[in-house]
């Protein structure tokens, strides 16, 4: 039994002025919306949306301690339900969200319920195996066009607020970017954030100190389940197709990797990690960059992930603390 | 299903799931003595699995000294990559162990890619295991899949035999428990580590090796074990080997019938019956509460 600690910490209370930067990010890029051309805007919008599924996974990983490595399952199920409920004549924007993220939310409802009676390296490797399961039921059936996956024939519409459009897509990626933000960002103020981060420093304390921590944990998968199925449901109205290869665990991998790129614990370390990953995966894969190499992307994107692993344990932020001289940007 | 075809569907199990054990038991073993949560796995079974399809031409009908010489290669590779990489990951958390195995995934099926290609290919059964023991006219059974299960019982036996009953099991057993009352007693642990390393790698290279002719080579093949590994070393229970044994035997019979009864759905079944497990020991069938 480790011996009681004199204080417990609360959750590094964020800095005054701490939202300057993501509040003044978010604005920038709502004025430059219009102003960008269809790649440019092609790529924000896909970064957004990983962001979104990254923060979703920083939930868990970062506040919470819980580090799943099936992820991708609830942002499959987000996709796969946008398209399977729209039918042929497209389904009604706010419908499919509320289904998209519903579907995600109860199938973590389920994997949670049963992953969270696991611990340490057991909790990896069962959510890994639950996202499987549900990588072979859509592989694996007819249910979604199995291996090929299926096509969403008419984005989500309600209105003036048509996906179809390109900058009704973008801005409504950065308003549910600008939601998980504030929302996560809420959550780590709030009582319930602060027992997921006594959860994470000492689940033995908290148990002793009366906290029910299967049910703010399994709450905390439940949350992060519905957000990454709201990326889900995002990505298949950005691509108009879905196929089981999202609910893959390198998807999984990959963004939980983003997390970890980032620098945990803070809510932009995921975004970062987001935007940085999909950048190295865009350069590795660009001939005009890498030449040969480039076909062999995996290859390198291997070796950086080894080698960042191994230098910067902390992360991206962690860089940007050691470089600035006051120890804390 | 008649008698004769059941009979068959339960040696195919039974084969299935001593195979699934061989690799498991490697990973037990490179988990429950280094505490690596090792992604990679999966990965050497790939290449035990791609050693075959390569030095198969190579040896022709000697088999057996084909696995002999790709078991050595296998454990030469594991021995260095524990010295060149894996050393490196005992004092990280299992966060950074899994985000660095994970990418070693990625460099090895990238490294397969551009060595051997992506297509599938089938390894030649030898010439003296061809053919099916017939009995009667009830079924017939090939003689290699015999020999695949045999080859794994005797494997099965000598590990048990090595870790609970010689010296250096002894010392592994102590190593898992306690490393440095072990160091202190003038053991070279880390050379210790690298040699249990290596022969998880050789065991799941051997699990490839000796699954190549009976499944085809291809290249999700790593990861598809990994996962059905996890799956059983959570039924299993933590940390034992008994228990990874009777979770394999179990995971090979619902993944065999699964497919015969439920071809459509024969990819969860497995799952189904890890979420029964958790459900009701969600310390595995042979754990121990945490």
């Amino acid at each position: 039994m480790s011996p009681v600690v004199a204080s417990v910490s609360a959750p590094s209370s964020p800095r005054r002025g701490a939202f300057v930067v993501p509040v003044g990010c978010a604005i920038a890029l709502a004025v430059a919306g219009p102003l960008l051309g269809n790649y440019a805007s092609d790529f924000i919008v896909k970064v957004m949306i990983l962001s979104i599924f990254a923060l979703s996974l920083e939930l868990l990983v970062g506040m919470t301690g819980l580090v799943s490595l099936g992820h991708a399952a609830f942002y499959g199920i987000g996709a796969y339900v946008t398209v399977l409920a729209s039918g042929n004549e497209g389904g009604n924007f706010a419908v499919l969200l509320v289904l998209s993220m519903g579907a995600a939310a109860l199938y973590a409802l389920f994997v949670g319920a049963l992953s969270l009676r696991t611990r340490g390296v057991y909790f990896i490797m069962v959510t890994l195996a639950f996202a499987q399961m549900a990588f072979f039921v859509f592989h694996d059936t007819k249910v979604g066009g199995g291996s090929d996956g299926i096509y969403l024939y008419v984005r989500p519409a309600l209105g003036a607020l048509d996906m179809e459009n390109r900058s009704v897509l973008f801005y409504v990626v950065l308003a549910s970017l600008v939601f998980t933000y504030g929302l996560l960002a809420l959550v780590r103020r709030s009582r319930f954030g602060a027992a997921l981060a006594g959860i994470r420093v000492n689940e033995q304390r908290m148990r002793a100190a009366g906290f029910p921590v299967y049910g703010y944990k399994l709450a905390a998968f439940v949350l992060a389940g519905a957000l990454a199925g709201l990326a889900g449901f995002l990505l298949a109205s950005r691509d108009g197709v879905v196929n089981p290869e999202l609910m893959a665990w390198h998807n999984s991998g990959e963004v939980l990797l983003m997390v970890i790129l980032g620098g945990l614990g803070h809510l932009r370390g995921a975004v970062i990690g987001a935007v940085a990953f999909t950048l190295l995966k865009e350069i590795f894969s660009t001939h005009a960059v890498m030449g040969p190499l480039a076909d062999h992307w995996q290859l390198t994107l291997g070796i950086a992930i080894i080698v960042f692993v191994a230098l910067l344990p902390k992360g991206l932020i962690g860089l940007v603390q050691r470089l600035s001289p006051k120890g804390g940007a | 299903m008649d008698f004769g075809t059941f009979l068959v569907q339960c040696l195919n199990s039974v084969q299935y799931g001593l195979l699934l054990f061989l690799v498991a038991s490697g990973l037990t073993l490179i988990f429950g003595i280094m505490g690596v949560i090792n992604l990679a796995h999966g990965s050497f079974y790939m290449i035990g699995a791609y050693l075959a399809f390569s030095l198969a031409p190579l040896f022709g009908d000697q088999f057996l000294l084909m696995l002999v010489a790709g078991v050595v290669l296998a454990a030469i590779f594991g021995y260095v990559l524990e010295w060149a990489f894996f050393s490196y990951l005992y004092q990280r958390d299992h966060l950074q162990q899994v985000l660095m195995t994970y990418g070693l995934i990625l460099v090895f099926e990238e490294l397969r890619s551009i060595f051997v290609g992506n297509d599938v290919h089938g390894v030649k059964v030898p010439a003296w295991l061809d053919g099916s023991f017939a009995l009667g006219n009830v079924m017939s059974y090939p003689w290699y899949r015999l020999f695949a299960s045999a080859a794994c019982i005797v494997l099965a036996a000598g590990l048990y035999y090595v870790v609970n009953r010689t010296r250096l099991g002894m010392m592994i057993r102590a190593g898992a428990s306690n490393r440095d009352m072990v160091r202190g007693l003038g053991i070279d642990v880390k050379r210790l580590y690298r040699i249990v390393f290596a022969a998880g790698v050789a065991l799941a290279a051997l699990a490839g090796m000796i699954a190549a002719p009976m499944s085809s080579v291809y290249p999700n093949m790593g990861a598809s074990v990994l996962i059905i590994c996890f799956v059983l070393v959570v039924i299993g229970g933590i940390g034992s080997i008994t228990g990874a044994l009777v979770a394999s035997l179990l995971v090979g019979f619902v993944d065999t019938f699964g497919k015969v009864f439920f071809a459509d759905l024969a990819g969860i079944g497995i799952y189904l019956l890890m979420a029964i497990v958790l459900i009701w020991k969600p310390e595995g069938l042979m754990g121990r509460r945490p």
